[in-house]
């Protein structure tokens, strides 16, 4: 079966990959681009753990076909920090312990960088349901909607 | 002597009894002890158990210490998670 | 061993909240889990697995599939000897089926090729005969004599004869002490019921993952998430028939386990299809293969009986705990009937357990493993009891809790603990009091965990420039990296920041027990401060070398060797920095090591308290506040001590709301994915509030227990007093999902 060329923009940099027709946009980035900060917790889009933006839209990368990308802007985890400035949910990640394992991480924060760049203000209620499709077996999500609205706060203020 | 205590199944392959009194001074001397008085333990000891020692658990510690006024339980292996 | 407390103020850097040493890597995307790992020439492995719950596999024919272009190995249980050493043997029939598919989704043979799609495509091609078998699937039904057999070598042991014929029964334990007949005799008020649970998986949002390379000269290097790389080292060598030497295991970041990853599944696979293509190998399992295929934890039926007086003293404790382990011996039943009563104190105990064989697969540990489903039986006859004699259900605890000296369910007297206190503070706090409003309950529950040590290897070393690197062989699947740095910044005197952990691999420290029984902070923890004890006392030996004092002329203070008292000369302090700085002209390199099998671990006792509510016209529970109360002896970093708290209780939370192993007709498992297999979600859930109580565990020199499992033991047990509440009638049965609760409700009103 002959590939697909594809042409886009991964966190600001134009990239061009070829892949298969029926290939995820997920096992794109992870085993051609080697931008394997996107897990596979399961392949089907419930656990959340893949999530990245597609034309400023919150996907599951595992749902997203890689020749989808075609002519679109893609922003991953590996793009959230700023050089060696992390983004204000990455360091209240670390301050607030909201992480264990990790590997529910870089979903977890992509996911809450689109709400927050949507919604400034959420209330707990919002935080959760907006989370609510990113699994995460080890915290209880306490810490996790701690930190997500402690940046909230911050970033209003600042 | 060091009276060792058997969990409740642990009975049946030792002839009913509950508990032996061994000469020992540490828990291999202890399980030698145990072996030689009821042959039926030994697959059980060889196979790796757990002791007890003063409400203290120890897992694979040959040459921990047991006195005779020691209160001694042997316990299944225990593994978690 | 306990010499620094908090009560002397000792403590500098322990219990303080510093980021994690991993931190960075992990919230940038850079931290490398199983599945991010990729060698040159590396092919892809897939794994066949059996679509029958249990099926004789009359042959295997894999000609096809090899001769596919890009396949490179195809393997079955013909290309593993049988001459494995008995303790791995069903861990590799596990891994690989040998003649007889014991359960859907057992493994049956394996891929390796240029590539996932001819991988896949590879697997069609393998044409497996199946004579398919009667199967069972359910604990109750696989008791029974005319149930089918899983194996035909396996009778039943521990009971008072042999039997002559073989069962699914693959074991009877027993524990306790006094008499429970009499015990019950002179109980005023009897409460017995039957329970039952479903199986649930730990749930690890990581599949397992691999990558091995083994060479045709027997040398090999494997790359896995586990919670135990020596574990994996010692039986794939075992299983590969290699020298433990020559197989140098590395431990990825583990993207959760919770006993999950204690044991292996698919890493045998990749050696051996590395070791036939001449190639490294990556496997990683499909979230279907992790439900269908790896541990899940017991279903259970049980039966529990408590008898008190109306003054409401215990007097008679009594259970039957039936566990399926899946297709193998080792269910936890166990520790199940170990841990049922131990949160109590009674004349007369009793548990009898059953290790029950059913065609699933081989149960893995799950946080303390056979405890969670025996405190929700328990706590729930102790709730309803304390009810029938009309007394508060934390009074009536606090009366019957064990203390120090009482003899335990599990043979010998508990030593100092920290239930009471977890109780007390129960009682005391406001959550205990709020009101409750329409259709909700407030339950409570109390649970028991042992903790464990183990074997640990542990080594330090200072830099030139007064930085540490430690090294464990523990896997940190928690933050565990973060306590370490506290606790050998703690007793070096230097700041957090100056230390660094690694997880060693396989081939550069000593053999290290896997992280289970809630063993790594307390171990590598113990060893680690005895390993910098160790390198202080060569510091203070060459701070005296360049003093030209006697060595027990020098002491080690606040990160300094100093004189040690009037005699030993006016010398300026020496920071660890000034000292480390000499270190090449002093001797050389400065380490501390420590080996050891760790003793002392502490018991740990947690009560959980929860409200919920349950919607009347669908049985819907929601869970509206909860407090963890628990012992840990001493929180090194506390927020991962909250955060341990805070995930065992959800995690139980989900088992007892939503979480289940659905079997069809077929022995199929019906629910394999997240999306029917419901773990909790954010939305689903309040906040997690803890408290954390300090009794100090004598066998550690800080005071540790450990804290990862006993958080798991008793949230059913809460909820399901909480939710029996709320709905004015007993739950008995897990998970409490809007079906069962609504039927439990309209049985009630019939």
């Amino acid at each position: 079966m002959s590939q697909v060329h594809v042409h886009t923009k991964i966190n600001g940099d134009t990239t061009e990959f070829l892949c298969e027709a029926d290939e995820p946009l997920l096992d794109v980035l992870r085993d051609r681009l080697g931008l394997t900060g996107a897990k596979e917790g399961c392949g089907t889009g419930d656990c959340g753990a893949c999530s990245v933006m597609v034309d400023d839209r919150l996907v599951c990368s595992c749902l997203v076909l890689g020749a989808e990308a075609e002519g679109r802007t893609i922003e991953t985890i590996e793009g959230m920090a700023d050089g060696e400035k992390l983004h204000p949910l990455q360091q209240k990640f670390l301050d607030h312990a909201a992480l264990q394992c990790g590997i529910c991480t870089p979903g977890f924060l992509v996911a809450a960088k689109a709400l927050l760049d949507h919604n400034p203000d959420p209330t707990e209620t919002e935080v959760r349901y907006w989370l609510a499709g990113n699994l995460c077996r080890c915290t209880g999500y306490d810490k996790i909607v701690r930190a997500v609205m402690d940046t909230a706060a911050e970033m209003r203020g600042a | 002597m060091v009276k060792v205590n058997l969990w409740g199944s642990l009975k049946s392959a030792a002839s009913g009894r509950a508990s032996i009194d061994v000469e020992a001074q540490t828990i291999r001397q202890m399980f030698r002890a145990l072996g030689e008085q009821e042959p039926g333990l030994v697959p059980i000891l060889d196979s790796g158990i757990t002791v007890a020692i003063d409400g203290q658990i120890y897992r694979d510690d040959w040459f921990k210490e047991v006195d005779d006024d020691s209160e001694v339980y042997l316990l299944p292996r225990m593994e978690g998670g | 061993m306990l010499d620094k407390t908090a009560e002397n103020g000792e403590f500098k850097v322990i219990g303080t909240r510093p980021e994690r040493p991993d931190g960075v890597d992990k919230v940038t995307g850079r931290a490398r889990f199983g599945a991010d790992m990729v060698m040159p020439g590396m092919l892809i492995g897939k794994v066949l697995r059996s679509p029958h719950a249990h099926a004789n596999i009359k042959s295997i024919d894999t000609s096809a599939a090899e001769a596919l272009e890009g396949v490179k190995a195809v393997i079955t249980a013909a290309d593993f000897t049988a001459d494995v050493p008995e303790a791995e043997y069903d861990t590799m029939v596990n891994c690989i089926a040998h003649g007889k598919a014991l359960y859907d989704g057992h493994g049956v043979a394996a891929v390796a090729a240029t590539s996932r799609s001819i991988a896949n495509k590879a697997l069609k091609l393998i044409k497996v005969e199946y004579e398919v078998l009667p199967h069972v699937t359910d604990v109750e039904e696989a008791c029974k004599d005319d149930a089918p057999l899983l194996h035909d070598n396996i009778f039943t042991e521990g009971l008072e004869e042999t039997p002559t014929t073989p069962s699914n029964i693959s074991g009877r334990v027993q524990f306790g002490h006094g008499d429970v007949d009499e015990g019950f005799a002179a109980a005023d008020k009897v409460v017995e019921r039957k329970f039952r649970t479903e199986a649930t998986h730990q749930g690890y949002i990581e599949p397992h993952a691999c990558v091995g390379n083994l060479s045709p000269d027997g040398t090999g290097e494997l790359w896995c998430c586990t919670q135990g790389h020596f574990m994996v080292r010692n039986s794939c060598a075992a299983i590969l028939g290699l020298d433990i030497s020559r197989l140098r295991v590395t431990a990825s970041e583990i993207g959760g386990g919770f006993g999950g990853k204690t044991t292996i599944f698919i890493e045998p696979l990749a050696l051996a299809l590395s070791r036939k293509a001449g190639r490294p190998v990556k496997l990683v399992m499909s979230r279907d293969e992790v439900f269908r295929a790896t541990g899940p934890t017991s279903s259970a039926s049980m039966w529990i009986k408590i008898g008190a007086k109306n003054d409401g003293t215990i007097t008679a404790m009594e259970g039957l705990l039936k566990y399926q382990g899946g297709a193998f011996k080792g269910s936890w039943v166990s520790l199940g009937c170990m841990t049922a009563f131990a949160c109590y104190r009674a004349d007369h105990m009793k548990t009898v357990g059953y290790d029950v064989l059913v065609n699933r697969p081989r149960a893995a540990a799950y946080r303390a493993p056979g405890a969670p489903m025996a405190a929700f039986a328990v706590e729930s006859v102790v709730t309803e009891l304390a009810g029938e004699l009309g007394r508060d259900p934390l009074e009536f605890r606090l009366q019957n809790a064990a203390k120090e000296g009482d003899q335990s369910s599990y043979g010998p007297k508990h030593r100092a603990h920290g239930l009471m206190e977890t109780l007390e503070q129960a009682k005391a706090h406001d959550h205990y009091n709020a009101p409750l409003g329409p259709n909700q309950g407030r339950g409570v529950a109390c649970g028991f965990w042992f903790n464990f040590g183990g074997q640990t290897s542990t080594s330090l070393n200072i830099g030139a420039d007064g930085t540490v690197n430690v090294s464990v062989g523990t896997v940190d699947v928690g933050g565990s990296r973060a306590s370490m740095c506290l606790m050998v910044a703690e007793e070096l005197g230097v700041p957090y920041e100056k230390v660094r952990c690694v997880v060693a691999d396989t081939s550069s420290l000593g053999h290290n027990d896997i992280t289970d029984g809630s063993r790594t902070t307390f171990s590598s923890g113990m060893a680690l401060i005895l390993s910098a004890r160790d390198a202080k006392q060569k510091l203070c030996a060459r701070a005296a070398k360049i003093w030209e004092i006697p060595e027990d002329a020098v002491e080690w203070v606040d990160g300094h060797a100093r004189p040690a008292g009037p005699n030993a000369g006016e010398f300026d302090p020496m920071s660890l920095a000034e000292v480390a700085g000499k270190a090449e002209t002093t001797g050389g390199p400065i380490a501390g090591h420590h080996e050891c099998n760790a003793r002392g671990a502490g018991v740990s006792f947690a009560t959980h308290m929860v409200d919920t509510e349950v919607d009347p016209e669908t049985g819907r529970v929601t869970v509206l506040r909860y407090t963890v109360f628990q012992d840990a002896g001493k929180a090194i970093h506390p927020a991962y001590v909250e955060g341990q708290f805070q995930g065992g209780a959800v995690q139980g939370i989900g088992w007892a709301i939503n979480e289940e192993y659905i079997y069809g007709e077929d022995g199929r498992l019906q629910n394999a994915g997240f999306l029917d297999y419901r773990i909790p979600v954010a939305s689903d859930l309040p906040m997690i509030d803890t408290v954390i109580i300090e009794t100090p565990n004598k066998g550690h020199p800080y005071g540790v227990r450990g804290v990862g499992e006993t958080s798991i033991v008793p949230p059913m047990a809460a909820i399901a007093n909480s939710v029996s509440a709320a709905a004015g009638v007993r739950l008995t049965e897990l998970p409490m999902s809007p079906p069962r609760v609504l039927k439990a409700m309209d049985d009630a009103k019939a």
